[in-house]
């Protein structure tokens, strides 16, 4: 999904004494019946609809399963596997994937330290910047994409308007998206104006608590605000930054939307995510494309893995 | 207005040391910056949908001009009217509506029933179902396009809505339980306690107790839910063609008489149908997006 909520540590059960713990036997057995009663539809639910379409694909990336073909399905082991890595677009898809993530999360991060450090602070109209800062985040992707196409426009677009005939930084105006060379930075700003004042707005949280009298202690210690961005806010803010930080990479990884409705599956700007699709609807493959698939897959398990470490480490 | 000490401190700005009350240079510099990056942050943010809003009721000829018309000179609204009697974009636009909703209201009804169990009831197996659930939330899309494609074609249901509505429980169900979870298992335990020790069964403890106290979460929940169902493209795209075609793979094929015309004006007046909703809403239950969005991202 588009937008995802930060994990919390897993909840443990209601404390001893605060529960609903009450001592008879039948109660216990009723309540663990009721319990598995009220879970069991959402599980069977994933089950059916996440958990077995997951574990398929897994099982078609080793076959050379095929939409419309007739021929048996026979397992290939991992030749799928070994023809995506022999594959230079599937290569250069890996590429454009990791440029995006790295890219864009770190600008995001920047400027959402940024912006969550200015907007940190009592002033009037506060409300309405923190409003503001929702919009991108609500509006759907592929609309926010078709806005800003539109703002890229070659003949007519206000972004060549302004760097042309207004500013004259330019002398001739650019085909943002057409461009080879402009068209991935040209969509990691669609993405960083899409998900940075959201990002902002994690941090602003993760700001807020932390106590205004450690900055007061280290003021009379004679730091100057620079030192304390280093030594007081960033260690503090270290948690939120890294909960908000692995989310934003765990989506920007598996970016399809804003690249497939400005530049569909061309070569330039292909990501992991539509070449996978590209592969398994549009070509048929569906033993190869889920290997793509299941590669994404992996990946990002592999960044959870990671970052459920780095929270365990945090937290000791 | 004085140079009002922050609360908190921050880079530019206010100063935290309320000792001098007076303007120096350096202050009103520092005041006028901060003000002009406040500007900047709320001009980057809305200027693109604003820009959208203005350029959907220029007149064709000037949505065209060069340079830009930055201002339309009268208020044109043919693109909504066209848009409006577009037989494909109502369908679309019920579709969706349709899809979202549905989606939202099976994942309340479930996913409220499990969160109540994982939030409040200790039984066994609680902590792998937690873990399954916590692991949906985080698995890409993607990874199961292939597959889910060829479960809806079996079962006859391409391009149909159940197709979407089955999809977008993949992430909306998990998501639900999720949120829930934690919200029930923050009220305090007292309540339930009551009406058990006065003879209530655990259900009626959580249907007449819990429940009707749990609607904000349910509220915050079932609107980022939808938020979440409206705004999907990937599988829209993927499992609908043209009767369960939805708002977003709509709006992202809109195509003109040749393929370098693209008819700019609809496509933007279409955009601002989809989404004003959705700003509306946001404006709305702001403070609740928030609270729900940030949950636990910082605990301390």
């Amino acid at each position: 999904m588009t937008q995802r909520v930060a994990a919390a540590p897993l909840p443990q059960p209601a404390k001893r004494g605060r529960s609903v713990d009450l001592p008879q036997t039948g109660w216990v057995k009723a309540r663990e019946r009721l319990a598995w009663l009220l879970v069991a539809p959402s599980v069977l639910v994933v089950a059916l609809v996440a958990l077995y379409p997951l574990f398929q694909s897994v099982r078609l990336s080793f076959t050379n399963a095929r939409f419309g073909s007739a021929r048996p399905v026979q397992y290939v082991g991992v030749d799928n596997y070994v023809r995506l890595f022999n594959d230079n677009t599937f290569i250069s898809a890996l590429g454009h994937t990791v440029t995006f993530t790295v890219v864009s999360v770190a600008i995001e991060t920047v400027l959402g330290i940024v912006i969550a450090l200015i907007i940190n602070s009592n002033f009037t109209g506060r409300g309405v910047v923190r409003t503001s800062m929702l919009i991108p985040w609500a509006i759907p992707t592929v609309v926010s994409s078709q806005l800003w196409r539109f703002m890229y426009n070659q003949d007519n677009g206000v972004i060549n308007d302004v760097l042309v005939n207004r500013l004259g930084v330019l002398s001739s105006p650019v085909a943002w998206i057409a461009n080879a060379t402009t068209s991935l930075p040209a969509i990691i700003a669609v993405d960083v104006w899409k998900t940075t004042p959201f990002m902002a707005l994690l941090l602003l949280a993760g700001l807020q608590i932390i106590p205004g009298d450690v900055y007061e202690a280290s003021t009379i210690d004679g730091a100057n605000k620079w030192q304390q961005f280093w030594q007081i806010t960033l260690p503090l803010l270290k948690p939120a930054l890294l909960v908000a930080l692995i989310f934003r990479t765990l989506d920007a990884f598996r970016v399809f939307d804003v690249v497939f409705v400005l530049k569909g599956a061309a070569l330039d700007t292909i990501t992991l995510a539509i070449y996978a699709r590209q592969t398994m609807i549009d070509e048929q493959w569906l033993g190869r494309g889920s290997a793509a698939s299941v590669v994404i897959f992996l990946c990002i398990a592999l960044l959870v893995i990671v970052y459920s470490r780095l929270v365990r480490v945090e937290e000791t | 207005m004085a140079t009002t000490t922050a609360a908190r401190p921050v880079i530019a700005g206010t100063s935290m040391v309320s000792g001098t009350r007076q303007w120096t240079l350096g202050k009103i510099l520092n005041r006028v910056l901060f003000w002009i990056l406040v500007v900047v942050i709320i001009f980057y943010t809305v200027f693109p949908f604003v820009w959208a809003v203005i350029s959907s009721i220029k007149p064709n000829a000037e949505l065209f001009s060069t340079p830009v018309d930055y201002w339309p000179d009268q208020i044109n609204l043919t693109f909504y009217r066209f848009v409006l009697d577009n037989g494909d974009f109502l369908r679309a636009l019920r579709n969706s509506v349709i899809v979202s909703v549905s989606t939202v209201v099976i994942s309340l009804a479930l996913g409220s029933l499990a969160a109540y169990a994982l939030g409040r009831l200790k039984f066994r197996g609680r902590t792998p179902v937690l873990y399954l659930i916590l692991s949906m939330t985080m698995f890409p899309q993607i990874a199961i396009l292939g597959s889910l494609y060829q479960m809806i074609t079996t079962l006859g249901l391409f391009d149909r809505l159940p197709a979407l509505i089955i999809a977008y429980l993949t992430f909306t169900l998990p998501f639900t339980v999720w949120v829930l979870t934690n919200f029930f298992k923050a009220m305090p335990g007292e309540l339930e306690e009551a009406a058990l020790v006065d003879g209530a069964t655990p259900f009626q403890a959580f249907a007449r107790i819990l429940l009707p106290l749990a609607a904000p979460g349910l509220v915050t929940t079932g609107l980022l839910a939808f938020i979440a169902a409206w705004n999907e493209y990937l599988y829209a795209l993927t499992f609908t063609q043209t009767r369960a075609r939805t708002v977003q793979p709509a709006i992202a094929s809109f195509t003109g008489n040749t393929q370098f015309e693209l008819p700019w004006g609809n496509i933007l007046a279409a955009s601002v149908l989809v989404t004003l909703p959705l700003v509306i809403l946001v404006l709305v239950f702001q403070r609740k997006i928030l609270a729900g969005l940030t949950a636990g991202a910082v605990k301390g």
